[in-house]
Parts: C-alpha cells; structure tokens; sequence
C-alpha cells in the first residue's frame, strides 16, 4: 500500500522546508454518522522528523486538527540529498513511517 | 522492569551504558541532546483533555503566557468551512523550544502542539478545526518563558460535524 505520508522537502542552502500531508481520517470521537452511531475517535497524536537520527521537529496533535492533516516547518542544518525520517502514531497504536530526500 | 518506564529515565540508563537495544526500542525516539525536550516528548493526554485554553495551558506548560508582538499569528477573518482553518504562526523570539495552537470554543481548547528542536526554525503552519466563531491563540515558549497572540476567526459553516 502507499505510504500514507507526502512530503516535500526542498533546502535553499540554509533552511530547508518541509511540507507534509498526510491521509487519515483524524476522527474526534463527537461525530454521528448516517445511522445515528458515534463514530470512535481515531486520531494522529504524534508526528516527528528526524535528520540524520535527530528529531527536528516534534507535532502532538489532538482531534481539531484537520482531516488529511498539514503542516509546514523549517529546519537548519541539511544538505540537498540528506534524508528525512517521518513517522506518526495516531489514537488506536497505528503508524506509519517514510523517508524523503530533501531537494 | 515496568514497560511504562519513562523517556529521561530511559535515556538516562542508556547513557550509562545499560543494556542498551530493548530500551531503545522502548522509546524509539532520537537521542537528543537536551533534557528540556527530552521532557517534552511525551503525548501530553491531559493536556488535550483540558476544556479550556487557561487549563490546557497550565496543563501544557505550567505557567501563564503574556502577550506579546513578537508572536505573529495569521488566521483567517472569516472561515468559510470550519473543518479547515489555516492557521500559522512565525515569531521574532529567540531560542523558542514550543509552539502550541489552542481554539477556545472547541470541546477541548487545545488543537496542536509542536516541539521545536534547536536549529529549527520558530514557525509553522497547519490547519484546524473550529466548531464555531471562536478566539484563536498561539502561544510560543521561548527561553522557559510564554508569549501569546490571540485572533478571533469566525466560522460560518462548523467543522465539528453532528
């Protein structure tokens, strides 16, 4: 299956700049479907970056971040083909894990 | 050993140069250096099951923020779908190790927390829920300090569904 994690991320030299989107329902637990039934919250609660085994950045989330979640970060320190770890872990113990070159 | 063993704690066993492979794969998250942030990397629960922005925050950070200039909020005036609201912050403060983005009329205020590690830069952008019109805030830690900004977007359309 495709990873559930895009991402870009491109270095000006100096700073280099993440954009990440990833597919999940991001469900809050408070919404009823057609039939009237609760359906159970089910949510990315953590998401890192790692470069070269250093976490650059580190998200909690709750369930009011959106569906499909975004977001956008800089970082210094990487060069043009370094590689970026992305990992998230949602409410039930799921993840998912890829990596990208920054170009 | 509990399997609930903390992450300063654990890191602090593999500095010792204790069995070294099980604990790592207990915490599975990067060494760095910094016990500040080692202390962050925990899920903050509470702090998410908190109603309001005051509890969230002091569940959070233990103290109050201020508000500051400094801190540069951008939000809509008016969201059209609350279901996705950009929201982003940049900051002029130096040495920030946290930003958090909290949304005072949700069931539970706070939205997104993020760890800034050093060398990363103080600002990002993400996208929120808004159950209706409703302040705004970012807080930024920086130097052990709050600062906050606060906007109010008014949301049109719900995005909390029922």
């Amino acid at each position: 299956m495709a990873s559930t994690i895009r991402v870009r991320a491109t270095s000006n030299g100096d700073i280099t700049e993440v954009q990440a989107l990833i597919q999940h329902p991001m469900d809050t637990g408070l919404v009823k479907d057609a039939q009237g039934a609760l359906i159970p919250a089910h949510f990315i609660q953590q998401l890192s970056f790692e470069h070269n085994g250093k976490r650059v950045f580190l998200a909690d989330w709750g369930p009011a971040v959106s569906k499909d979640p975004y977001v956008k970060f800089g970082f210094k320190g990487a060069a043009k083909g370094d590689e970026l770890k992305i990992s998230w872990v949602d409410n039930t113990g799921a993840t998912d894990t890829t990596t990208a070159k920054i170009q | 050993m509990a399997i609930d063993v903390s992450f300063p704690v654990t890191r602090r066993l593999i500095l010792k140069g204790a069995s070294s492979v099980a604990l790592i794969g207990l915490c599975g998250v990067s060494l760095h250096p910094g016990p500040a942030l080692a202390a962050n990397d925990k899920y903050p629960d509470d702090a998410f099951k908190q109603k309001s922005d005051a509890g969230a925050i002091k569940s959070l950070y233990g103290k109050a923020a201020e508000a500051s200039d400094r801190v540069k909020l951008d939000a809509p005036e008016i969201a059209e779908n609350g279901a996705v609201v950009p929201v982003s912050v940049t900051t002029t403060l130096a040495n920030v190790t946290s930003i958090s983005f909290f949304v005072s009329e949700n069931p539970n205020a706070l939205a997104a927390s993020y760890v800034i590690a050093e060398g990363t830069m103080p600002s990002v952008a993400n996208r929120l829920k808004m159950q209706k019109t409703s302040n705004v805030t970012a807080i930024v830690e920086s130097e052990g300090k709050l600062y906050s900004a606060t906007k109010e977007v008014k949301v049109t359309v719900g995005g909390c569904g029922g």
